[in-house]
């Protein structure tokens, strides 16, 4: 793994020292990575730091297999892209999301192989970058060790299952109906990095209404944790009936269907 | 690939400037006297911090006619060792026995600084150790650095098998329970009623739940409450003198935990957000609680969803 982290380091230096680093700004993270994935992500697009791109997660990476993040959005208008991504992951990006009639939303699991910056990037329609994140501190390997699924060996019987849930948000004054959408897949997420066993992992997910239209599609990366679990907040109303298609790397698709049921979230409150 | 870790550990701290290294000294063992001929050293209500150097457990001394008995040995060789001392020093006896009550590296890993001839734990925790102490040794070093220095996983030699040891007429009751771990022991030392729980009991200080199985963790409470004992000695939290209220906040705190963690699922709620739901006011006195709730999202949340979250899936045209 280190030596594909300073292979990439030396490739990117090459190619910056041809092209020229893009004046981004500097990184209050100060990650050795950021000069790196800001050419890869950003490219030649405007970038700035954002505070509010809001990137939660635990204070305390307990399982770094399945460390949870959410990147939100919501607060800033004409979102068209949301990035999650970690600097010093062997696999940096974990999820590229398009809320195409979506609140600008996502939360994930990922996996961690070190300490390392985990940042959210969200993309204007003008193009500009918004970038916000913090440093975890993580004990590593999450990317370097064996799918639960693998050691107890029955990835294969359970492939493909999916198991979801959509539920009302509340009502706007203005505005499309909103839901949110909860969907985990049972995927062996493979990295790549453990022994003999190749890259395998979901590489997209197309969130659909029922009529067709896409209401948000994603990229996603063996970085995303072993069944991967995603919440997304699309357009959709009561009752509406939404498909989800999930395809890997091998081909094979995924198709669940998910009615929003007229059940109301938990009010904060309740837990007391 | 240890030895490249401690390697590397032991040239950082030769980098770093000496008010640094200072603070990784050693440990200070205060010993509080809980009742008669039994003390209990105060674990920092913390989680493993360097600035505690991971002495986070509650450990206990007891005073038998036969020498002096300990219940679990911290978190490294050196705690140990400044254990074995400060419990000798008390009651002028060796220490000739040390019971480990579960597998968790906080409570166990001080065996390094005794005979493991000496040292007994249930069956089942000697297993884990096996499986486990590897690891949870490894995640020490890198939490703790310098307080870990030399100390290697050693396991205990001797397996309880009967429900009460005998040290020259005081008797010690022990009890095999489970629910924090797979296998939890608990002491009752008969002449005084005191309760020594383990981390099958907290008191003031939230409950972690890494191995835990919450159903079989209640019906240890239930058999806790029912033992004839004066007063509680916890894993974790302050000395609980009416033996009362650390199994009745344990049970609160779990019953609490598993509530609110499955409405969240019901509720459509993500990890993160599950991690942030209010705490209630009730367990305001109780230390790390937002950090144990966090981790507890993590252990027990995939489940939960598993258990409760539909299958969705239509088989492809």
């Amino acid at each position: 793994m280190r030596r594909s982290v300073l292979g990439v380091v030396a490739l990117v230096a090459a190619a910056g020292s041809v092209a020229g680093a893009a004046p981004y700004p500097p990184d209050p993270l100060q990650s050795p990575m950021w000069t790196a994935h800001a050419e890869t992500i950003f490219g030649d697009d405007p970038v700035r730091f954002d505070p509010r791109v809001k990137v939660t997660y635990p204070e305390i990476a307990e399982n770094q297999r399945a460390f949870p993040v959410a990147l939100d959005a919501r607060n800033i208008p004409d979102v068209k892209r949301m990035v999650i991504f970690a600097d010093l992951n062997p696999i940096p990006i974990a999820v590229d999301y398009s809320p195409t009639a979506a609140q600008a939303y996502i939360a994930t699991r990922i996996k961690l192989d070190q300490r390392t910056p985990v940042r959210g990037a969200v993309q204007l329609m003008t193009g500009e970058w918004l970038v916000g994140g913090g440093w975890v501190d993580a004990a590593g390997g999450g990317c370097s060790a064996p799918p639960i699924s693998r050691v107890k060996g029955d990835w294969a019987q359970h492939l493909g299952e999916i198991r979801g849930e959509g539920w009302p948000m509340a009502a706007q004054s203005s505005g499309p109906p909103l839901s949110r959408l909860r969907v985990s897949f049972r995927h062996p997420m493979d990295t790549g990095l453990v022994a003999n066993i190749a890259t395998y992992h979901i590489e997209e997910i197309v969130v659909k209404s029922a009529v067709g239209a896409v209401l948000g599609e994603m990229a996603l990366w063996a970085s995303v944790s072993e069944d991967p679990a995603l919440t997304i907040m699309p357009n959709a109303a009561v009752g509406d009936r939404l498909t989800v298609v999930g395809r890997d790397t091998n081909g094979r698709e995924y198709t669940a269907k998910i009615a929003i049921a007229a059940q109301s979230p938990m009010p904060l409150a309740l837990a007391q | 690939m240890i030895v490249s870790r401690r390697t590397a550990i032991a040239a950082l701290m030769a980098a770093l400037p000496v008010a640094a290294l200072a603070q990784a000294s050693d440990y200070s063992i205060v010993p509080e006297r809980v009742a008669d001929g039994i003390w209990m050293i105060h674990g920092a209500d913390a989680p493993i911090l360097r600035e505690n150097g991971g002495a986070i457990a509650n450990i206990v001394i007891i005073d038998t006619p036969t020498g002096t008995v300990l219940v679990d040995s911290g978190p490294s060789l050196r705690y140990g060792r400044a254990l074995k001392a400060a419990a000798e020093r008390l009651t002028g006896k060796p220490v000739v026995r040390v019971y480990i009550t579960h597998l968790h590296p906080d409570h166990g890993m001080g065996i390094a600084a005794f005979d493991p001839a000496i040292v007994a734990a249930l069956p089942q925790t000697i297993g884990d150790l096996q499986r486990d102490g590897q690891g949870f040794s490894d995640a020490l070093y890198r939490l703790l650095g310098d307080w870990m220095r030399g100390t290697d996983l050693v396991l205990p030699a001797l397996r309880i098998g009967s429900d009460f040891e005998d040290f020259g007429g005081r008797r010690i009751g022990l009890i095999a329970l489970a629910g924090h771990s797979a296998a939890d022991l608990a002491l009752l030392d008969e002449q005084t009623g005191t309760l020594i729980g383990g981390d099958l009991l907290f008191n003031r200080r939230a409950p972690s739940t890494p191995t835990a199985d919450l159903d079989v963790w209640r019906a240890s409470l239930d058999r806790l409450r029912t033992l004839p004992h004066k007063a509680v000695i916890p894993g974790h939290g302050p000395f609980d003198p009416g033996g009362v209220t650390a199994i009745a906040q344990t049970r609160d705190w779990i019953d609490w935990l598993e509530t609110t963690m499955t409405q969240a699922v019901a509720s459509g709620l993500d990890m993160v957000e599950a991690g942030q739901l209010p705490i209630p006011a009730r367990f305001a006195e109780m230390a790390a609680a937002r950090y144990e709730l966090q981790r507890s999202v993590s252990h027990l949340y995939p489940a939960i969803e598993a258990r409760m979250l539909p299958r969705v899936d239509i088989p492809n045209p």
